[in-house]
């Protein structure tokens, strides 16, 4: 909302400037989003009456006149404008004056004529963006009088923010209610007064849907001149609220609707008929809005205001081109009405439309405007275009609303909300400075909202209310009284500093993706998409993390940066049979060396085992026995891919990325893993277990076994054994080759052994060595390597 | 025993020659070992008679511990010549580059919200987490947004179907959490959230911090006393000014926006605060009655306060960060720039 300080002072009397009016609006839920100067800055120009028009010696086009800018002497000035003409007031840039974008006017000739200034249009002075032609100024303007001060161009515009709930103040009214309030200065609210009638005709209302829309009026205006200018100053108004001035039937709509927030809208009499019907819109139903360049198909969620034949506009939105006035238009039919904003919420949004009618509907106008603005209106047509009115068709009344419920606003609940006590006869003075009516009673006030606020309902409305106009910043600030620090923390957070400790860069990557993207990875899920992406590259809710760290793997790599160990956390989205699983995730990945260069031996790329040896160490806090089996995953290498499970439940994934997608996305080697987040950031404090006071002794065996035999089955079978002794078995080499048979291979185990009440002796680890041995060779036909 | 005194000059030249340990003990068998030369001197001692002997013996023993001290002290040069040796040979370049080790970091939007909950655990605050395919109820309609309400047009909505959205905000984690604990309250919900917007300065994917507060006697002073104290010790001044604008929110009521001193010019106006001085960090407001109606808590019994900030503008204004898409595109420079500051 643009607010004209000129404009909103005839409303009221206050000497702040317009930044302190301005903080103060901001302060209380205005928000002053800018402030600007009326008109640009320029000096110099006066208003100019054109004496004498003759046609240039030399040019067809340029005209010379002589202008009186109340100089002694009139002036010549040659001028190309095509609408000059003698008796006309237009501005006029007097020798020496500086126009905006520091244009200096200087004494010149203009194909042999000397020219003492320059006639200007509106555009030139910075007051339109286009103009044909000079700018007409009304003929009771003085001769030589200073533009400025004539127009009032030294005004400030302010523009502020409005939110959703404050239509009340899409009006000058309102802005001026909620200044007299701020400022705490009376309110001059000038009254309307009703124009006589003086004609009969009328239009027949039919209101179809009395809820969406429960009052409806409606008078016809006839013998009105649609080509009579709009006068200078409901055209600078216009201007300034950032509407742009078109015919004289338009802008007075405008207008009013600036002046008191109602919309209304002028159809053509001729074409619209005598009967109106304001209905639902009829499936498939079509409607040209005005301008022509826009068609719309209706749907019975629309609200239309329709002739016999067909919608002839969209309900507080838009009216048609079928019977929109022009410059031809004698009879008009003018509407007023009060349509509900639940009808008109999201309609002109659905036909990708935003209007200023629409705006104000949606939000809530008072329905006891209609009265008031079609008066208005009436007079100021009658006014600008002449002619004479009809009587006012009304159907319906202003609904009831919640304005007239009594709110009871109790002085110990302000305090209990706000933290302090407000005066009473502060809280008095602050509602009925807002249009509420106020009634002490028992328990404090009774109150009733004005109309216009759809945003006043209940007690705790008021109570904002009063703390937003007494200030915010003028209430106390305390704290709460503590309570113990909280006792639970995300478990991931230690596990993420771990990963960031070991080199992991933590990476963040959008929920959504390309669904051939998650087709790649997961085409076993059916991914959850979007019914409205921004894009195809982010429409369906990833099914896993591994998408988001290879394309990001991609995209550093592509920077010269190839080492990369990155993680995320975050959700997956996997519909299945009973909905929607949203499981949080721990994943990551590892591609190129396992160390920065540096100036000696060699380095070593990542391998399957880095990514494994990560994810025990990620789960080595989790309670239950962690165990990897060689199983197949659609998005990992055949060979290099291993289920995690703890307990036996599945928790996870490690592997190699697939090399068909490390070609798809181009990036190298990398590996990856995805653990279920819940699971591994359930740690159990830790607890103390004995340490032995007796030395522990190492016995190393080579046992060959079959290349089929899993090495993790090998040391899960020394486990079963539960050899109380047995302490740690380390795998310390694997050999094939020379001097074992192709098939076989053999395994070198560290056996550490360690007692609680004694030194171990030679007995002792002969006795764990061949229970070891034994199992092992009834399991798997292990034998000792010779 | 003139044979003595020889052998010992002797023993004294062969030990100085002696230029290793070996080369010395071989000297020290010589004369010294079971068969050594002045070993075989205490055997002729039986030669001698009675009277001679105590005398000729004492004079053998001397012998042997003259050249035993020679060689312990030619055994230390040795050892320390050896040492000496040693170090010089294991002399490295010390201005090598040291071993390098791959330096890890959070991305700054975890660390943003690592600091905020730390603040907020302080006070109490436990932190909950919500689904982010959020239904109709939980996202709108629970926190007093009804359908056609004019505030559902300005969160730009990614919906699924007509009942399934991605989260627009983190406060469905209120109604969540409201749901399933019942008052006194104190909750942080941090999280993403998803609006259908791309450009420069929107992201359809960001970051929020709800907060939620509800007990008998929790006030709108309360909320301005923890909003000020939280964003003064999240930019680490006290002295940081914050103002409180009212504004509108379907789900509380008093509303407010709070307004920080631009970090950046100190309020003079700058191009980070639009020239204003001012810089929007939160909403925040007293939780509707509403809301606590639609999850069975009697507004009469109980008032709080709720607030929600977006991280990603916090991390900007903390760290310098000016462009937005930084934190997406996750290029491990960037990410890499937060290491140390945990």
């Amino acid at each position: 909302m643009r607010i004209s300080v000129q404009w909103l002072q005839e409303w009221l009397q206050f000497d702040e400037t317009p930044e302190q009016l301005g903080h103060r609006l901001t302060m209380a839920g205005l928000e002053l989003d800018a402030m600007e100067a009326a008109a640009p800055a320029f000096t110099g120009v006066r208003v100019g009456h054109v004496l004498a028009v003759e046609p240039h010696p030399d040019a067809d086009r340029l005209r010379v006149c002589r202008v009186d800018a109340g100089g002694d002497e009139p002036l010549t000035i040659v001028c190309g404008a095509p609408n000059v003409h003698e008796g006309m007031r237009a501005p006029v840039a007097v020798v020496g004056a500086v126009l905006p974008d520091n244009f200096k006017i200087k004494k010149s000739k203009l194909r042999g004529v000397a020219s003492a200034g320059m006639l200007c249009s509106a555009r030139e002075l910075g007051l339109a963006e286009d103009a044909e032609g000079l700018m007409a100024l009304p003929p009771e303007l003085e001769a030589g009088a200073d533009l400025r001060a004539a127009l009032g161009l030294d005004d400030t515009i302010l523009e502020v923010d409005l939110t959703p709930n404050r239509a009340d103040c899409l009006g000058m009214r309102g802005i001026a209610r909620e200044c007299s309030a701020l400022l705490d200065r009376p309110l001059q609210a000038a009254g309307v007064e009703a124009a006589p009638v003086a004609g009969a005709a009328q239009v027949a209302v039919e209101v179809e849907d009395a809820e969406a829309c429960p009052l409806y009026a409606a008078r016809v205006l006839e013998g009105l001149d649609a080509r009579a200018a709009t006068p200078l100053w409901m055209r600078e108004r216009l201007r300034r609220a950032g509407v742009r001035p078109l015919s004289a039937i338009v802008d007075v709509t405008n207008y009013v609707m600036l002046e008191l927030g109602q919309p209304l809208h002028a159809f053509d009499a001729e074409r619209v008929g005598d009967r109106i019907r304001v209905r639902r819109g009829r499936e498939g139903e079509r409607l040209t809005l005005l301008g022509g360049d826009q068609t719309v198909t209706l749907a019975p969620q629309d609200l239309v205001i329709a002739n016999d034949a067909e919608p002839q506009a969209l309900a507080g939105v838009m009216g048609g081109a079928a019977s929109a006035v022009d410059d031809a238009t004698t009879r008009v039919v003018l509407e007023c009405a009060h349509f509900t904003p639940r009808a008109l919420a999201g309609r002109a949004r659905a036909h990708g439309l935003h209007t200023d009618a629409s705006h104000r509907f949606e939000r809530g106008v008072d329905p006891t405007l209609v009265p008031a603005a079609m008066e208005r209106a009436t007079s100021l047509l009658l006014q600008i275009c002449g002619g004479q009115c009809g009587p006012v068709v009304q159907c319906g009344e202003a609904p009831t609303t919640h304005a007239e419920q009594a709110i009871a606003l109790r002085p110990e609940r302000i305090e209990r909300l706000l933290g302090v006590a407000l005066a009473q006869d502060e809280v008095e003075r602050i509602l009925a400075a807002l249009d509420c009516r106020i009634q002490g009673s028992a328990e404090g006030w009774t109150v009733h909202a004005p109309r216009a606020r759809f945003d006043l309902a209940r007690e705790e409305d008021l109570i904002e209310e009063l703390a937003r106009v007494h200030g915010y910043d003028r209430l106390p600030q305390t704290l709460p009284q503590p309570v113990g620090p909280a006792g639970t923390t995300d478990g991931l957070r230690s596990l993420r500093s771990g990963l960031a400790r070991r080199g992991f860069h933590e990476v963040i990557s959008f929920s959504f993706i390309a669904r051939e993207v998650a087709q790649a990875f997961y085409p076993e899920v059916e991914p959850l998409a979007l019914a409205n992406p921004i894009s195809a590259d982010l429409a369906v809710m990833r099914p896993g993390l591994w998408p988001g760290l290879v394309t990001t793997a991609a995209y550093n790599q592509a920077r010269q940066q190839s080492d990369l160990r990155l993680f995320e956390q975050g959700l997956r989205f996997v519909p299945d049979a009973s909905g929607l699983r949203q499981e949080p995730r721990l994943a990551g990945l590892l591609g190129g060396y396992t160390r920065p260069e540096i100036w000696e031996g060699e380095r070593r790329r990542y391998d399957f085992f880095d990514a494994k040896g990560v994810v025990e160490t990620l789960c080595a806090q989790a309670e239950g026995t962690l165990d990897f089996s060689a199983e197949g995953h659609p998005a990992l290498h055949d060979g290099q891919s291993a289920r995690v499970r703890l307990d036996g439940k599945p928790v996870g994934w490690v592997g190699r990325l697939h090399p068909r997608l490390c070609e798809r996305f181009d990036v190298g080697a990398v590996y990856l893993f995805d653990l279920d987040a819940t699971v591994v950031a359930r740690a159990p404090v830790a607890q103390f277990r004995a340490l032995s006071a007796y030395p522990s002794i190492r016995r190393d065996l080579a046992l060959v076994v079959p290349d089929s035999v899993p090495a993790g089955a090998v040391l899960a079978a020394i486990d079963e054994l539960e050899l109380e002794l047995l302490q740690d078995v380390r795998l310390f080499d694997v050999y094939r080759g020379k001097g074992l048979n192709p098939e076989e291979k053999s395994l070198a185990l560290g056996l550490i052994l360690r007692a609680f009440d004694r030194t171990l002796d030679e007995q002792d680890v002969a006795s764990v060595t061949a229970a070891v041995v034994q199992h092992l060779q009834a399991r798997f036909n292990a034998t000792l390597r010779q | 025993m003139e044979q003595l005194q020889q052998l010992v000059a002797e023993a004294r030249d062969r030990i100085e020659a002696a230029t290793d340990l070996k080369a010395l003990d071989e000297v020290r068998v010589h004369y010294l070992g079971k068969k050594g030369a002045i070993t075989a001197q205490l055997k002729e001692l039986g030669k001698l008679s009675a009277e001679e002997r105590p005398a000729a013996g004492q004079r053998v023993n001397e012998a042997k511990t003259e050249v035993a001290a020679l060689i312990d002290v030619r055994k230390d040069a040795l050892a320390q010549n050896a040492l000496t040796e040693q170090l010089a040979r294991e002399r490295i370049d010390v201005t090598l580059p040291g071993r390098p080790q791959w330096d890890g970091a959070l991305h700054p939007i975890t660390q943003t919200l690592e600091r905020i909950e730390s603040f907020f655990a302080g006070l109490g605050f436990q932190v909950a987490q919500g689904p982010e395919v959020e239904d109709d109820f939980h996202n709108f309609e629970a926190l007093n947004i009804p359908e056609h309400h004019p505030a559902r047009a300005m969160h730009d909505t990614f919906y699924f179907d007509a009942h399934r959205v991605l989260r627009t905000h983190t406060s469905p984690v209120q109604i969540r959490t409201m749901e399933q604990q019942k008052p006194p309250l104190r909750v942080i919900a941090p999280g993403r959230v998803y609006r259908c917007d791309s450009d420069l300065t929107h992201s359809p994917m960001f970051h929020q911090v709800e907060g939620l507060c509800v007990d008998t006697d929790i006030t709108f002073a309360d909320l301005r006393g923890v909003l000020s104290a939280f964003l003064q010790s999240f930019f680490g001044r006290d002295d940081l000014a914050t103002r409180f604008r009212p504004s509108y929110f379907p789900f509380t009521e008093p509303s407010a926006e709070v307004d920080i001193r631009c970090v950046h010019c100190g309020g003079e106006g700058c191009r980070v605060c639009s020239h204003t001085g001012w810089l929007e960090v939160m909403g925040c407001g007293m939780v509707h009655p509403n809301v606590l109606g639609h999850v069975d808590i009697d507004p009469e019994q109980y008032t709080g306060f709720a607030f929600g900030l977006g991280v990603e503008r916090m991390a900007m204004l903390r760290h310098g960060v000016n462009d937005l898409r930084l934190f997406f595109d996750n290029d491990i420079r960037f990410i890499g720039q937060f290491g140390q500051t945990g």
